[in-house]
């Protein structure tokens, strides 16, 4: 039993057994994170690389902090975004990489296919942290866990994802991965923010957010970046807030107990008010304590057994 | 495929062992204060339930028992062709200053044994750990010993010795397998 | 100089005929042909079972020289060219300085002549740097050999420009050549917009980016009765827009290139930058318009829109690689396989698209094998099959989507001007 690839780098394409077993392992990595000595032998001697070419102290602690409970050391490799535009490529970042003798690198890279770009030129482990519009793996996973330890299961829920669609690696990658642990997903937003043809992906697109809370039993709400507005992609903040803003209100027209959920970091006041992000139905800070142990199971998994992968 | 060579114990004979290990941990700690029993999954987990059964029957009191999974702190991890499945560890109580006896079905090298004390440990100080194990085999790696043997076995190391229990596979006997 | 090519099947575009016969070329230009020609005194090439057309053309090429010979040089692309079975290209005017002068552009002239191997006809630029502000000095490289104007690579987005750029081409009697692409739509944009750019989260470029541009140009060229050639079509509504244009009487041509009518959006799964070229590959509605357009004439020209880089250059984040593919050495092998073999154009249609098309639209000599004529011929081994492999290529740019793929149909001999240029795969000979 085990992961099928060396790297994850999205989940397009994962099997359904394969984020049952990333989420079962992360289980007991929880029970882990819980307890007064944090700490496992599991990947002592292994070193973890994480490679940011964006800022997200969040995502980078998390899998810090994952390796470090693991036993694993973990280097951070300090590279600038004006590097990317510079022109220093990516593959030179790999040989660097490659030479300092990593077991895994943890990429973030504000451009699509950048993470399977590095992994087709390492033969260690990379998991893509995030690259651009295409994925983000570990969120969607985290955010599945999250659920499925509140709601026992992940099949046949309706999941409702608010937002940024066009722009998000988290609604992709929470769009493969719901759709293939049998989820319902829908999704609203400005139209000007849904992607070309991304109904084919088995998704309802919805006009009103409205529609798409309705009976939903998870709320996922995506940040809105102010830039998009300065890109003339959206009218205003004010009105984005007053048709796609998460209320009380419109929170009252999903299922009784219906999650809301928040890849952070959170723009109070324009995606959600802050009675939703603080309210009895946001499991939006159990998400970071879950991300860890995702990333945890995530780590041992790729690197945790044999060598001969 | 292994076959079948002998059988040590059958259910009679797993039955005796236990409830003859369950006096004996009672005699050396002298009651149950402060005992605690912690099985080692898979088939550890159930025998260290059945222990603290067979304890409550004699003296009357129940002692807590926890489940240790020892997956993330194996040794051989890198060198295993398929990778074991990490299971949750669940030890409901606090271990600092306990006696703790941990429980498995066989004792060989010792290594699941040197994860399983790292394993604990790690859970907090517990005051005293022994070792409960229904068949020892032989061939220890480590300086391992148990404290309380249900049955020592001389085995090769071509052999495997196979604890089947009810809870988990559905029929209760030891059997000695030869590996090809 | 006697050279005979003896008993191939010869396809001539003017006369509309396929025959078995004989070429006989004396002094550089094509004496006669007929059957069984006397061979005294000849080398003979033995054309048996193999195509004999008029030397292809390739109207859109971009040979880098001067400015960017790390990924081409007028020498390694016109060796490219022959590999690829074309005696003339026409080179775009986007290089470092700008083909926006008289200079550059006899520059072009002057180093074709010193290195190259195959014609070349240098596209001056529309406005002075390609950069849609003030018109270049169109009479003046004319005058210096330019056979065509064009900003290729980018579009002249001012339309006013563009008008007055038409305008003053007609006076001319030359032909422009429009890049469509309305920047405000596709600014930004890597591949086609679609399915697939939402599943790789790059930025789409949609159909309609150039298809705005294909109808202002259409409109612009009725309006100014300038001959308007249009670039790369890669959209169905670009072929439906040239198809509705032609038929109303507008004079307007249109080219398509090889990857268009033979890869799609599918192809740029798993960010290979070798996929990424502008226009980008498109969807399968649009391959097969392109293919209807092919087939009922509505695309007059194959051409290659040859964009060579470096390895360096491509082996990048797919946002950060420019856009373009090394065509010239795969593009008879690609036309073979995708069209001829599949009944889309006749083996006369697809040299017809080849030669004689592009030498009307450009107003240069060849796409003929008549008597008197330069002897510019190329012959085509049909049969052959062949494993595409960018090591093997003459061209510095290596970037081709098609590695590995297996093609049936290669250029054998390439012939300029009397001469054997390339024989076998094999150039300098």
């Amino acid at each position: 039993m085990g992961l099928s690839g060396k790297d994850l780098i999205g989940l397009r394409d994962i099997t359904a057994e394969e984020i049952k077993l990333i989420l079962d392992t992360a289980g007991p990595m929880k029970e882990i994170i819980a307890r007064k000595i944090k700490k496992v032998p599991t990947l002592r001697g292994r070193t973890v690389i994480t490679v940011f070419y964006e800022a997200s102290t969040r995502t980078r602690t998390s899998f810090e902090l994952a390796a470090k409970y693991l036993s694993a050391d973990t280097v951070g490799l300090a590279a600038a975004t004006s590097s990317v535009s510079k022109g220093e490529s990516l593959k030179d970042t790999a040989r660097n990489i490659a030479a300092m003798g990593a077991d895994v690198v943890v990429l973030r890279h504000p451009m699509s296919g950048a993470a399977e770009l590095l992994a087709r030129s390492l033969n260690v482990s990379v998991i893509n942290a995030g690259d651009g519009a295409h994925e983000h793996p570990t969120q969607a996973l985290l955010d599945m866990y999250t659920v499925r330890e509140k709601k026992g299961r992940l099949d046949g829920l309706k999941v409702a994802i608010i937002g940024d669609i066009l722009h998000s690696r988290v609604a992709r990658s929470d769009i493969w991965g719901y759709t293939i642990m049998g989820s319902e997903v829908r999704l609203a937003g400005p139209s000007t923010l849904i992607p070309a043809g991304i109904e084919k992906l088995g998704v309802r697109v919805c006009r009103t957010v409205e529609e798409a809370i309705e009976g939903a039993d998870v709320v996922n709400v995506l940040r809105i970046q102010m830039e998009r507005q300065q890109q003339g992609l959206f009218p205003g903040l004010r009105e984005y807030s007053r048709m796609f803003g998460i209320s009380p209100e419109r929170l009252s027209l999903a299922a009784p107990g219906a999650l809301v959920m928040h890849p952070g970091p959170i723009n109070r006041g324009v995606e959600m008010s802050s009675e939703v992000a603080d309210g009895l139905q946001s499991v939006i800070c159990e998400q970071v304590t879950n991300g860890v142990a995702v990333r945890m199971a995530l780590l041992y998994l790729l690197i945790g057994g044999s060598e001969q992968k | 495929m292994a076959k079948l060579k002998a059988q040590l114990l059958d259910q009679e004979g797993i039955r005796r062992s236990l409830t003859r290990i369950a006096h004996e941990i009672i005699e050396r700690n002298k009651g149950t204060d402060n005992l605690a029993l912690v099985g080692i999954r898979r088939r550890g987990a159930p025998l260290a339930e059945r222990l603290a059964g067979r304890i409550r029957e004699i003296e009357g009191r129940a002692v807590p028992v926890g489940i240790l999974d020892i997956t993330l702190y194996r040794d051989d991890l890198t060198t295993l062709a398929h990778q074991p499945l990490v299971r949750s560890t669940d030890v409901p109580f606090p271990v600092s200053g306990r006696t703790v006896v941990l429980v498995d079905d066989v004792i060989y090298t010792g290594r699941t044994i040197r994860a399983a004390l790292g394993a604990l440990i790690d859970l907090g100080r517990p005051q005293v750990i022994q070792l409960a194990v229904l068949i020892d085999r032989g061939h220890r790696e480590l300086p391992i010993r148990a404290d309380y043997v249900g049955k020592n076995v001389p085995t090769s190391r071509k052999e495997a010795v196979s604890v089947r229990l009810q809870e988990i596979d559905g029929e209760e006997r030891v059997v000695i397998m030869e590996l090809d | 100089m006697k050279l005979l090519i003896k008993g191939g099947t010869v396809i001539d575009p003017v006369a509309g005929k396929i025959n078995k016969k004989d070429i006989l070329i004396v002094d550089g230009r094509i004496s006669g042909s007929g059957h069984n020609l006397s061979r005294s005194g000849a080398e003979v090439l033995d054309a048996k079972g193999k195509l004999v057309v008029p030397g292809l053309i390739d109207m859109h090429v971009h040979l880098r020289e001067p400015g960017f010979e790390a990924k081409e040089t007028i020498f390694t692309g016109t060796r490219a060219a022959a590999r690829g079975g074309f005696t003339s290209v026409a080179c775009m005017p986007n290089t470092n300085p700008v083909a926006d002068n008289a200079a550059v552009v006899s520059s072009v002239i002057k180093r074709a002549h010193e290195t190259g191997v195959v014609r070349v006809y240098p596209i001056g630029a529309i406005s002075r740097g390609s950069i849609g502000e003030e018109l270049a000095e169109i009479g003046d490289m004319k005058e210096s050999g330019a056979v065509a104007f064009s900003d290729d690579g980018m579009p002249v987005m001012s339309s006013g420009l563009m008008r007055r750029a038409m305008q003053y081409a007609r006076m001319l009697g030359v032909t422009l050549i429009s890049h469509c692409e309305d920047k405000n739509l596709s600014s930004g944009g890597s591949m086609h917009e679609g399915l697939v750019s939402t599943i790789l989260g790059l930025k789409g470029i949609p159909a309609s980016a150039e298809e705005v541009m294909v109808s202002r140009d259409i409109i612009l060229a009725e309006d100014t009765g300038c001959r308007v050639h249009i670039a790369h079509v890669s959209t169905a509504g670009s072929v439906r827009l040239v198809r509705q244009a032609k038929s109303r009487g507008v004079g307007i041509t249109a080219e398509v290139s090889p990857h268009h009518f033979t890869l799609t959006d599918e192809a740029v799964m798993g960010y290979g930058a070798c996929t990424k070229v502008n226009p980008p590959l498109r969807s399968d509605r649009d391959l097969e318009a392109v293919k209807e357009g092919l087939a009922d004439g509505t695309i007059d020209v194959i051409a290659t829109d040859h964009a060579p880089h470096t390895v360096e250059e491509k082996d990048v984040e797919y946002d950060l690689a420019p856009f373009g593919i090394s065509g010239l050495e795969t593009a008879v092998g690609l036309v073979w396989t995708e069209l001829v073999a599949t009944g889309v154009l006749t083996p006369l249609q697809a040299i017809t698209k080849m030669t004689l098309n592009p030498a009307r639209v450009l107003g240069i000599p060849g796409g003929t094998l008549e008597a008197g004529a330069d002897a510019d011929i190329t012959i085509i081994d049909p049969e052959l099959s062949w494993e595409v492999d960018p090591k093997l290529f003459a061209s510095k740019g290596r970037n081709t989507p098609f590695t590995g793929r297996l093609l049936k149909g290669l250029p054998w001999v390439t012939i300029v001007g009397g001469r054997v240029v390339m024989k076998d795969c094999k150039v300098d000979i």
